[in-house]
């Protein structure tokens, strides 16, 4: 008998959890980087907020939706850029891309002035904000260029952890990086299901239909389906942790955007004649061990 | 036959068929201004395996077999003069569809994104020349990462964030209003005219009958085909033209401002 | 959009600046700053039009115990007098803290 009145570790983990999904963006950035080690660029007093907003009557956000600063993970130089995806669905418009341009290019320059700088994306971001429209093109593709650049030198994460979800333009950015963190809340795809449904008809997606959603683009498939590279719990500090182990990985052999010969061969395995389903698509690309 | 197919063989004289690739991806090697290039695009194809992907969308196959090329282009040129690589745009848009977000069509469309880019860095002068559509992420996959991008001229071509319809969907406007605001807000404006405005265009080409084009027309494209190989060749490998030029002095102010001061607060810390 | 300003009178003491919320909705996001003069100042930036009066009676009352010459730059997007007022106390916490 045992006169112990300690609570189970699980439960004690489990009342000390906290919701990395609940925090905003700056609370996040905070969160990836070393305790103590945040320092935001470009902040809510700098002010450099949408040209583009205002004339047409939208509210802007001081930050215009992105938050990005410098500090330390694991004691080593890191840039933290998250976005807010409560301000215009983390759209990306002129100012908010170009920080995260100029953010990427910059600790690119480091890297190559031997001044190793990696970086962890928060995305939470529907797309391209549509209000600015082909400046978020044109941005969008900067931020592309700069990620492919600085990934040759370290290790680029991106984390999605919901509820936003990471779609449109900053979904390629997810298949760009070294690594991708989910958690099973996220949702992570090109299109977002109203968009299918819009374009491709009901009978194609039923964007009501929320199971199937998680199970085409949620984050557990995505790992299954080896789009992530890790599923964690929405949980801040395992989250802050999976982007520990990754960068302490280095960069990937092989990055996920690169093997163009193994995913020719793949799609030659699969009829698009015959409808699928996301337990096909599991089953038939099980994963390597990692 | 879609402008894309069009301007492809015209300029090529090639209609860009591979033995073992879809039909829908056009790829063909041809001489311009005396030296070797390729030329790629992307074009409808009614017979594609994937039914999403039939109108002259960028979907999983043109991704993944794009990106294919793209790399056997950097590999056979990895010891000589890197050629120029030339994309004729005219592609609706990504494919919508279950089985291209099951198997990760955004995967696919990086992986593109990715070659183009480094045959970029490589070296290779990658150009891009809109015939057509460039809108969504078929703008963003094959003119985002050229170190030029052309257009022609016309009310046809059309390089968008979205279609107007879908555009004025999501955020809730009619079309009346949104051709409103695009009057005053040049980065939604649909004409290739405002376009043209950011910055993002290396030049504006006024041809004759962009669907049928004589061959003045296609001489004078060609023209500037080597005139933006050249002056890629003389800047650097990456996308620093677009933010260098007139339009983004004008139209970018904040992006520039942005840069400016990330550097300076990021060398203070 | 509406843009509205509200002037309130202060003591000298100047806060630390603070900055709480977001542009989401029924949310809103503030930027308090010491003022430049003994006064207190709010700018506001709204996307729902017409009720200059409700905002009048919720900081009338923020401002009868807060005493500070501090300038509130508020970005709002259909915050309910509840939220608004909750931010606005968080704001002076953080600013405090």
């Amino acid at each position: 008998m045992t006169t112990a009145t300690q609570l189970p570790e699980e439960v004690l983990a489990l009342s000390a959890r906290r919701s990395y999904i609940e925090l905003n963006a700056r609370a996040r950035a905070t969160q990836l980087l070393d305790p103590g080690t945040f320092r935001e660029l470009l902040g809510p007093f700098d002010r450099i907020e949408s040209p583009w907003l205002p004339m047409q009557g939208i509210v802007p956000q001081s930050d215009d939706g992105c938050v990005v600063a410098k500090g330390t993970i694991d004691g080593k130089p890191a840039l933290a850029i998250a976005l807010e995806g409560k301000f215009q669905g983390g759209s990306i418009g002129e100012v908010c891309g170009m920080k995260m341009a100029a953010a990427l290019a910059l600790a690119r320059q480091d890297c190559e002035c031997g001044i190793s700088t990696g970086a962890v994306l928060s995305l939470e971001s529907g797309g391209v904000r549509l209000q600015e429209a082909n400046i978020g093109e044109l941005v969008i593709a900067e931020i592309y260029a700069e990620l492919i650049a600085l990934r040759q030198h370290v290790p680029v994460i991106v984390v999605v952890a919901g509820m936003t979800g990471c779609f449109g333009g900053m979904s390629l950015a997810a298949g760009l990086a070294s690594y991708v963190v989910m958690t099973r809340q996220a949702r992570l795809s090109m299109n977002g299901p109203e968009v299918i449904e819009q374009e491709a008809g009901i009978e194609e997606l039923d964007a009501r239909d929320r199971p199937l959603i998680w199970n085409i683009c949620g984050g557990a498939q995505r790992y299954a389906t080896g789009l992530a590279d890790m599923l964690v719990e929405d949980d801040a500090a395992e989250i802050a942790q999976a982007v520990r182990t990754l960068f302490k990985k280095g960069r990937p052999a092989i990055l996920r955007s690169d093997p163009q010969e193994l995913y020719v061969e793949r799609l030659k395995q699969l009829d698009p004649a015959q409808p699928w389903t996301a337990e096909q698509i599991r089953e038939s690309w099980k994963e390597r061990a990692r | 036959m879609s402008r894309g197919r069009i301007w492809f063989k015209a300029l090529s004289g090639s209609n860009g068929a591979q033995p073992d690739g879809p039909a829908s991806l056009l790829v063909a090697d041809a001489e311009l201004g005396a030296e070797k290039v390729s030329y790629l695009a992307v074009a409808p194809d009614d017979q594609a395996r994937f039914p999403r992907a039939r109108g002259g969308e960028v979907g999983v196959e043109e991704g993944w077999y794009g990106a294919r090329a793209l790399r056997r282009i950097i590999e056979a040129d990895c010891d000589r003069t890197k050629r120029p690589i030339l994309t004729i745009v005219d592609a609706k848009s990504q494919a919508y569809g279950l089985r291209e977000e099951l198997i990760g069509i955004h995967l696919a469309a990086a992986g593109l994104i990715a070659a183009y880019a480094e045959a970029r860095m490589a070296g290779h002068p990658v150009i891009a020349l809109i015939v057509g559509r460039a809108v969504s992420a078929s703008f963003l996959v094959l003119c985002g990462q050229a170190n030029r991008v052309l257009a022609l001229d016309d009310p046809q071509v059309l390089v968008h964030a979205m279609y107007k319809d879908a555009a004025a969907r999501i955020t809730r406007r009619t079309v009346e209003e949104l051709d409103a605001l695009g009057e005053t807000i040049v980065p939604m404006a649909y004409d290739i005219r405002s376009f043209d405005k950011l910055g993002g265009l290396y030049r504006l080409l006024h041809v004759a009958a962009p669907d049928a084009p004589p061959s003045e027309s296609i001489e004078h494209v060609k023209s500037a085909l080597v005139d933006a190989i050249a002056d890629a060749r003389r800047g650097p490998r990456d996308l620093s033209s677009r933010l260098d030029s007139q339009g983004a002095q004008q139209y970018r102010k904040a992006s520039l401002a942005v840069r400016a001061k990330m550097a300076e607060q990021w060398t203070a810390l | 959009m509406e843009k509205l300003t509200f002037d309130y009178p202060a003591s000298g003491e100047k806060p630390k600046r603070a900055h709480v919320g977001v542009v989401g909705s029924g949310d809103l996001e503030i930027l308090l700053e010491p003022s430049v003069d003994e006064r207190a100042h709010v700018t506001i930036q709204t996307s729902v039009t017409g009720f200059a009066d409700t905002w009048k009676a919720v900081l009338d009352r923020f401002f009868a115990g807060y005493k500070e010459a501090a300038s509130f730059d508020i970005r709002d997007c259909g915050a309910t007098p509840g939220t608004v007022a909750m931010r606005l106390q968080q704001a002076i916490e953080v600013s405090r803290s």
